[in-house]
């Protein structure tokens, strides 16, 4: 027998803090992840033909806008790239989305992407002899290892001592940039003959092998996108059983949703912000394996290219979901590949990709903005200002 | 002056919150508004002050339709709100607080003119018999002081109309006396008074007309001349409701839980529980009466392991929980319900399956290892809204959806569907319905007699005389009074609470 439905009131008291029912929020409908993204990419990119026009005129946005998409999309090359850049962002995205769901701000994804993908180049040149079936999954955990590290830290000071984590990872990144710096001019670590802060290549056996090199095209053996892609999807989907099949991420959920719950539940609160922290750092520091071992086969300073902090952007933009963030990172590697073309093929500069993303960020950010601007029905039109008068 | 409320009609999407309500009040009445948690009260009052838009209906001031853009519109056209919860700023004086927002000026800067609001705030004090000091600072004073500043924020705003939402939930009954004055005063002096308020007894004590709304619409008038709680009660709810709880005589056996010498501060670290001792026993309903915050909140914390006592001791059994956590509670089949159960007792973003297994979900039938059963929290789900009348949709839909009773409902299902050796429950039935209040009391009863020592914390002297085998009264972090149940009256616990035993 059906009952019928109670009235339904606004809820009272404590719900999740406001931010985070938006970054992460439970329900992901449609609208929320799909229309929402979608026109704020297109006001984004509406806005961004604005700036073309400022700067070269009205006739560039269409040779610009149509470099962009192919060096994005057309031919297997530009696929390559867009999945190559995007598969560090799908692993620091999660690092991010990993952190939110569970109510914690992890700004130190690049920090933890750098200390991560030092350990790794540094595993990476050190066994000589090992066969590649070996030594690639020991690198690459090495990677996991010094962002678990590096995410640990701030993990233990926030449940600890209450230190806020997105204090303690911003100076954590500005540690482990320096120590960079630093460590890739130690002897022994730094590359023979080099007198700039430079790593030791990593040895063949520790490369991530490409993928697309058997594909009966010309060139197939240039293409560029290597099994790092296969391990960041495995790890979206390992991200999503750990959140929303496993008792562990009932808890990170619990926690990030209502601490005060948690603990009247039985649960750990300390426990869990130690954990997330240092799984989310290992996840940013995978992504920085993946960078050294995959593509740059050294590491170099500055070598995170601010991929930590884009996993932030598209984090938000990803709602926090795995599959979002997959999604968000591929269009992020759309954006990066498809401008590198556009810079060469028109006469825009790829920094106006710098411009649309951070567009496309704002608008996320302000969905009600885009609401407005395109009419989308739905959302809290309700509720949000008798909120204020009740708690 | 005359509001009127005409055919209102306000859906959300899935339910019709407001069906064709007519409500109206004139100048020098007041009319209750009764009807459980989840009727239409709030929507309808949210209406009235314009912070929702009616779907169908209008709204008339002497006969003129108006329209509120917003709750300012609602103050310039005489409607003033006094909200259960204050909105009061702590660290401002009373006249800061009530100018907030409406601060008269002089001068072409636009200078606050304090001195002329300090004497309006006194002139209205003392007009309507309020006793507030324009000076004091509202973090100072006693919360029935701090309402008497919302009603001077509401007079000072020139209201016509006043809206009490559940004005008495944080008043002592002494306190409950001084305020219904102060209500009668100001309906002498000409305001109309519309009274929101789930307690029967006080709806026939002090309005001059109640309407009852249920499932959103108005189902029938009464006039407390006339009325009987019993036919209030059944008007509300759609059902004779039994508001004596049904029980026999407690069959106490051996001792389950003991505290002995319990000292528990509180954030401020003040010894909120002091030198606290008592023990229940299984098949017995213990009940601690006081006003809130003399230290209640705190005693059930430390039992349940949710803050640590200064010393002390807690028992359960032969085993010493002083130090135990939550969890270990739960293994050893303590059932607690949380006195704030959108804080403790829940996550309001999670669905009812999740907040089902919120404590149980680590061990099996809902895990094994760390990978979740769902299928079977699920079943688990399906199977405690069924058995407890949780009124839901479906067991997919946040915690939130639901309206209070229901929420507790669910608390009370999750705690009590397994073995209960002790429970805990505080404030079991704060601003809940009539009919879930029935179900959560006998369901209560029903754990004692299955052998449960029970505890009841709770500010409502009702509660504690209706459920308690033996009433203990808590004053400044003391028990001051033990009671039997069968023996207590009202009176003597009033007394007791406000600190005359001392």
């Amino acid at each position: 027998m059906t009952q019928a439905p109670e009235v339904v009131e606004k809820p009272e008291g404590e719900g999740p803090p406001s931010w985070l029912e938006r970054v992460a929020p439970r329900d992901i409908d449609w609208r929320s992840l799909v229309i929402i993204p979608s026109l704020a990419v297109l006001s984004a990119l509406i806005v961004g033909a604005v700036f073309i026009v400022f700067t070269e005129g009205l006739d560039a946005i269409l040779p610009a806008y149509r470099a962009l998409f192919s060096g994005a999309f057309l031919g297997w090359s530009s696929i390559s790239e867009t999945l190559l850049v995007a598969t560090p962002l799908i692993l620091a995205g999660l690092a991010v989305a990993l952190g939110f769901r569970a109510g914690l701000f992890n700004i130190g994804a690049e920090g933890q992407m750098t200390v991560g993908g030092l350990i790794a180049v540094i595993a990476g040149f050190s066994f000589d002899g090992l066969p590649a079936i070996v030594h690639i999954p020991l690198a690459l955990l090495a990677g996991f290892l010094g962002g678990a590290l590096w995410g640990f830290i701030p993990g233990l000071l926030r449940a600890k001592t209450g230190a806020h984590e997105v204090i303690t990872t911003i100076m954590l990144n500005f540690i482990a940039f320096r120590s960079l710096d630093y460590i890739l001019k130690l002897p022994g670590i730094q590359a023979e003959g080099r007198f700039d802060p430079i790593s030791q290549p990593v040895l063949p056996s520790s490369r991530l092998p490409r993928i697309l090199a058997w594909l009966p095209i010309d060139g197939a053996g240039g293409l560029r996108l290597h099994v790092g892609f296969l391990v960041a999807l495995a790890m979206a989907w390992v991200v999503y059983w750990l959140l929303f099949k496993t008792t562990w991420g009932f808890e990170f959920r619990a926690v990030g949703a209502n601490p005060h719950a948690a603990k009247y539940g039985g649960m750990s609160v300390t426990v869990a912000i130690i954990l997330v922290m240092t799984l989310s750092g290992a996840l940013a520091g995978m992504a920085g394996g993946n960078e050294t071992l995959g593509v740059l086969g050294r590491a170099s300073p500055g070598f995170t290219a601010a991929i930590g902090f884009d996993a932030i952007a598209l984090a938000l933009l990803g709602r926090s979901h795995p599959g979002g963030v997959v999604l968000s990172a591929v269009l992020f590697g759309a954006l990066r590949a498809g401008g590198r073309t556009m810079q060469v093929q028109s006469e825009v500069g790829i920094d106006l990709i710098v411009i649309i993303q951070a567009l496309i960020i704002v608008f996320i950010a302000a969905p009600e903005l885009v609401r407005a601007i395109y009419r989308v029905r739905g959302g809290k039109e309700t509720g949000q200002l008798t909120r204020g008068w009740s708690t | 002056m005359r509001l009127e409320l005409k055919n209102v009609t306000k859906r959300f999407p899935g339910v019709v919150a407001n069906d064709s309500v007519d409500l109206t009040v004139n100048s020098g009445e007041i009319v209750g508004l009764l009807g459980e948690n989840g009727a239409g009260k709030t929507t309808l009052m949210n209406i009235l002050y314009g912070l929702y838009e009616a779907d169908e209906g209008e709204l008339l001031i002497d006969g003129r339709q108006v329209r509120f853009a917003g709750p300012g519109d609602a103050i310039a056209a005489g409607i003033g709100m006094v909200h259960q919860h204050f909105m009061l700023v702590p660290v401002f004086d009373v006249t800061e607080n009530v100018v907030l927002g409406v601060e008269p000026t002089r001068g072409p800067l636009g200078h606050i003119d304090i001195d002329q609001a300090r004497d309006d705030v006194r002139e209205i004090s003392s007009k309507y018999g309020l006793a507030v000091d324009p000076d004091a600072v509202v973090e100072d004073l006693p919360v029935g002081v701090q309402q008497r500043i919302e009603i001077i924020k509401v007079l000072f705003r020139e209201a016509e109309i006043i809206v009490f939402d559940e004005p008495t939930s944080v008043l002592t009954p002494q306190e409950v006396e001084d305020f219904f004055a102060i209500v009668r005063g100001l309906k002498e002096a000409g305001k109309g008074i519309i009274f929101i308020t789930h307690k029967l007894g006080e709806m026939l004590e002090i309005a001059d007309r109640i309407a009852v709304l249920r499932r959103g619409k108005i189902v029938g008038e009464a006039e407390p001349g006339s009325a009987t709680k019993e036919n209030l009660a059944e008007m509300m709810v759609g059902r004779p409701v039994d508001l004596v709880v049904d029980k026999s005589p407690a069959q106490p056996k051996e001792v389950v839980l003991s505290v002995k010498n319990l000292v528990v501060q509180d954030e401020r670290l003040h010894n909120a529980v002091n030198d606290v001792s008592f023990e229940v026993r299984s098949g017995e309903i213990v009940g601690i009466a006081g006003v809130q915050g003399n230290g209640q909140t705190e005693l059930v914390e430390a039992i349940t392991g949710l803050i640590l006592p200064l010393a002390g001791s807690v028992m359960i059994g032969d085993q010493d929980i002083t130090l135990a956590s939550p969890r270990k509670l739960h293994q050893l089949d303590v059932a607690h319900v949380p006195e704030d159960r959108q804080r403790d007792g829940l996550v309001l973003s999670f669905d009812l399956v999740e907040n089902l297994v919120l404590d149980s979900y680590y061990a099996k039938p809902y895990s094994k290892g760390i990978v979740m059963d769902w299928d079977e929290a699920r079943r688990h789900a399906d199977e405690l809204i069924e058995q407890y009348d949780i009124r839901t949709p479906s067991a997919l839909l946040t915690a939130s959806s639901l309206s209070g009773g229901n929420q507790q409902k669910l608390i009370v299902a999750r705690e009590f569907a397994r073995d209960t050796r002790l429970i805990i429950a505080s404030q079991p039935t704060r601003g809940i319905d009539v009919g879930s209040i029935e179900y959560i009391h006998q369901r209560i009863v029903e754990e004692r007699d299955e052998g449960a020592a029970v505890l009841i914390v709770s500010s409502e002297l009702d509660e504690v005389l209706a459920l308690a085998d033996r009433i203990l009264v808590m004053y400044r972090g003391r028990i001051v009074a033990e009671v039997p149940g069968s023996e207590a009256t009202a009176t003597d616990l009033g007394l007791f609470m406000a600190g005359a035993g001392v």
